[in-house]
């Protein structure tokens, strides 16, 4: 990645922690370090519970930071901002949802759903002005005119899932995180959501932090992939440098074990099985993370956490085998 | 090698909202002893319903078998009796569930929820059901079974639930297991180990499995065939290497290049444009003429009959009709193992 591009968000040591007891706390997200350049995609995977879906929410202020900055084109949002601040930054960065069936109130009509920010920021100085702006909104994701005096229970999951992209487009913003976009919809359906986000960005100029599960699909729309693993960031690359030479042995167990639909690589394939479970983000493991599950686990490991680090050109790590000094 | 199961034009109808739902539209496909046969479509194709059919579990009213044969052991289960049905599910033919969280019972204790079967079916000691309890955990990869035993569901991670149901549909060493979408709840590295364990049981017993899936992957890893679904109908069925690399139904064709590949790069992914039928007014003739890319004017009129490609492989599209022009398949299809 180009040194020189602008930085559009700047993640710096950002921690999420919730009080689940009097003395127990879940530390969702642990000193998570990422920036997001302007005009590209930035994907976040990660299996359940390892805070991708925090770190997204931390950014977009829906959790309120417990510690760490956040910069948006320069600015901090991380720390107390004032009503007229949170409604600018509510402009500029939106965000898609993962269950199309729950993210849309089923008592608003379709035009009313993708026109509420246009009120808010009072974005538009007249009905005919509204109207045209969600026709136009509407005709954008691939749904017709006609559907904008319908309601959310008369479409199907792909659909609605476009009209929450109508919804987070209403306010011309240049960030949008897109938290599990595809995840509730069908492979086929996949496809469309994914083609029309690709599209969008390039005739707009969108900045996207896709959240997902699916290494495969992250890959695919991705500029760069960070992979996060109990609350930590455990590698960061551009994308076709993290599949092709995975650093971190998460990284590398992970890859090997999405199943890959085509018979002979997958009979081929040597796999990184990871034994047990992921450990629970109350009570997380000493030093690093994954070492309860790293078939390379040392005994540093154990007593200090890696150091987040440069291994290469733009391909970041955290992981005792690759810091320099103990090199093997 | 035998035919274990047969299913002969079989059709499922739900009576919802005053509609009349046909959810399976005329199914037929054999399982042979000891191999894996992957039912793939996407939600509302019928995968599940025809699975619910085999084991006797279609809710009646609303659904209903309307017509068809299941042959199991040269007897037709669609003419099973409830109580008839009880003495083979469970015992020759069982069930994994998509979701582990909700297919245990949460007040009952593991030991209690495996032993179940084993004392019903197969008339055992409360004891030795125990025994079999803690040696079939062992089986499905629990640490240390015998204390297991007395714990709760809620003290199991999802993995583990999983390990559980899959220790409960083995109980009784059935012919035919059912996996309606077994990994999809799960984390990509637990599915792997699950994956590996179902492997390694099949190994073992011996048993045939009908694998229910959306996911082309998880088909890849484990199936020797595979039957396609779309809008309550098989439109394409064949061996593993016939679907992925030589598949003929534009459908087909479709689900395998919407996927991004993890091994080469794509620039823009094929998508079906479209949405599935509605089933409560199916359509006349094929159900993916709406969405096909190379429908013609006799595909939205009637049905294609299976023409037979080889001795295993099966499709039903008009387009292998020696009058209709003919049409190359998108260019990231056969193009396997890199």
């Amino acid at each position: 990645m180009d040194e020189s591009r602008e930085k559009l968000l700047q993640v710096k040591n950002l921690k999420k922690y919730f009080k689940v007891s009097r003395k127990d706390t879940l530390k969702a997200v642990d000193d998570v370090t990422f920036d997001v350049y302007k005009g590209e995609t930035f994907g976040l995977v990660g299996e359940s519970g390892c805070g991708k879906s925090t770190t997204g929410r931390t950014i977009i202020r829906l959790y309120e930071p417990t510690e760490g900055e956040v910069l948006f084109d320069g600015e901090e949002i991380g720390g107390k901002l004032s009503t007229k601040a949170k409604k600018n930054l509510s402009r500029r960065m939106q965000m898609i949802f993962q269950d199309p069936y729950a993210s849309l109130n089923p008592r608003m009509m379709v035009k009313d759903i993708i026109a509420e920010g246009l009120d808010i920021h009072h974005l538009v100085k007249s009905d005919k002005e509204r109207m045209d702006r969600v026709y136009h909104l509407l005709e954008t994701v691939g749904l017709n005119r006609e559907h904008a005096n319908r309601y959310p229970h008369e479409f199907s999951g792909g659909q609605r899932q476009r009209i929450g992209i109508a919804r987070a487009l209403a306010v011309d913003p240049d960030f949008i995180i897109a938290d599990e976009p595809i995840s509730a919809l069908d492979v086929s359906i996949q496809a469309q959501v994914v083609n029309l986000l690709q599209e969008l960005q390039e005739q707009q100029g969108l900045t996207f932090l896709f959240i997902a599960h699916d290494l495969s699909m992250v890959k695919h729309i991705s500029d760069r992939v960070g992979v996060m693993y109990l609350g930590n960031m455990a590698e960061l690359a551009p994308s076709d440098e993290l599949y092709d030479h995975p650093l971190h042995p998460y990284t590398q167990a992970l890859l090997s074990a999405i199943p890959v639909a085509d018979p002979k690589v997958e009979r081929t394939r040597e796999r990184i099985i990871l034994q047990g479970d992921v450990p629970s983000p109350v009570d997380p493991p000493s030093g690093c993370r994954f070492r309860t599950r790293c078939p390379f686990a040392m005994e540093i490991c154990a007593k200090a956490r890696p150091k987040w680090h440069e291994a290469g050109k733009g391909h970041w790590v955290s992981c005792h085998l690759h810091d320099d000094g103990l090199k093997k | 090698m035998g035919n274990l199961l047969e299913i002969k034009n079989l059709n499922v109808q739900f009576d919802i909202f005053g509609a009349h739902v046909q959810a399976v539209r005329g199914v037929s496909f054999e399982l042979n002893v000891g191999e894996t046969l992957a039912i793939v479509g996407e939600s509302g194709s019928g995968k599940s319903v025809t699975s619910k059919a085999i084991m006797g579990l279609i809710p009646n009213p609303p659904g209903k078998i309307t017509s068809g044969e299941i042959f199991f052991d040269g007897s037709d289960l669609v003419k099973y009796s409830q109580k008839q049905m009880q003495k083979i599910r469970g015992k020759d033919i069982s069930m994994i569930f998509q979701d582990p969280m909700t297919a245990l019972n949460p007040t009952m204790k593991i030991g209690k929820q495996i032993m179940e079967g084993l004392i019903k079916h197969q008339n055992l000691s409360k004891n030795e059901a125990k025994t079999k309890a803690a040696e079939l955990l062992k089986l499905v990869g629990i640490p240390n079974p015998d204390k297991r035993l007395d714990e709760y569901p809620h003290q199991f991670s999802g993995g583990m639930r999983q390990r559980v149901v899959i220790a409960i549909a083995l109980a009784c060493n059935p012919k035919i297991l059912i996996a309606d979408e077994p990994t999809t709840a799960l984390d990509v590295t637990i599915q792997a180990q699950i994956l590996d364990l179902m492997r390694d049981i099949q190994k073992k017993t011996g048993t045939a499995i009908i694998l229910i899936t959306h996911d082309l992957g998880v088909v890849a890893n484990l199936a020797q065939r595979v039957a396609v679904m779309y809008g309550g109908k098989i439109v394409e069925t064949g061996t593993l290497e016939e679907i992925f690399y030589n598949p003929k139904h534009p459908y087909t064709w479709g689900l395998l290049s919407s996927m991004p590949k993890l091994h080469a790069k794509t620039d823009k992914l094929l998508a079906i444009p479209g949405t599935p039928p509605d089933l409560s007014d199916p359509p006349k003739g094929c159900p993916f003429a709406p969405r096909c890319p190379h429908a013609m004017k006799v595909c939205v009129d009637h049905m294609p009959d299976y023409t037979k490609l080889s001795a295993t492989q099966k499709t039903a599209c008009w387009l292998l009709d020696e009058r209709a022009p003919k049409v190359d398949p998108p260019a990231t299809i056969g193009v396997g193992g890199e």
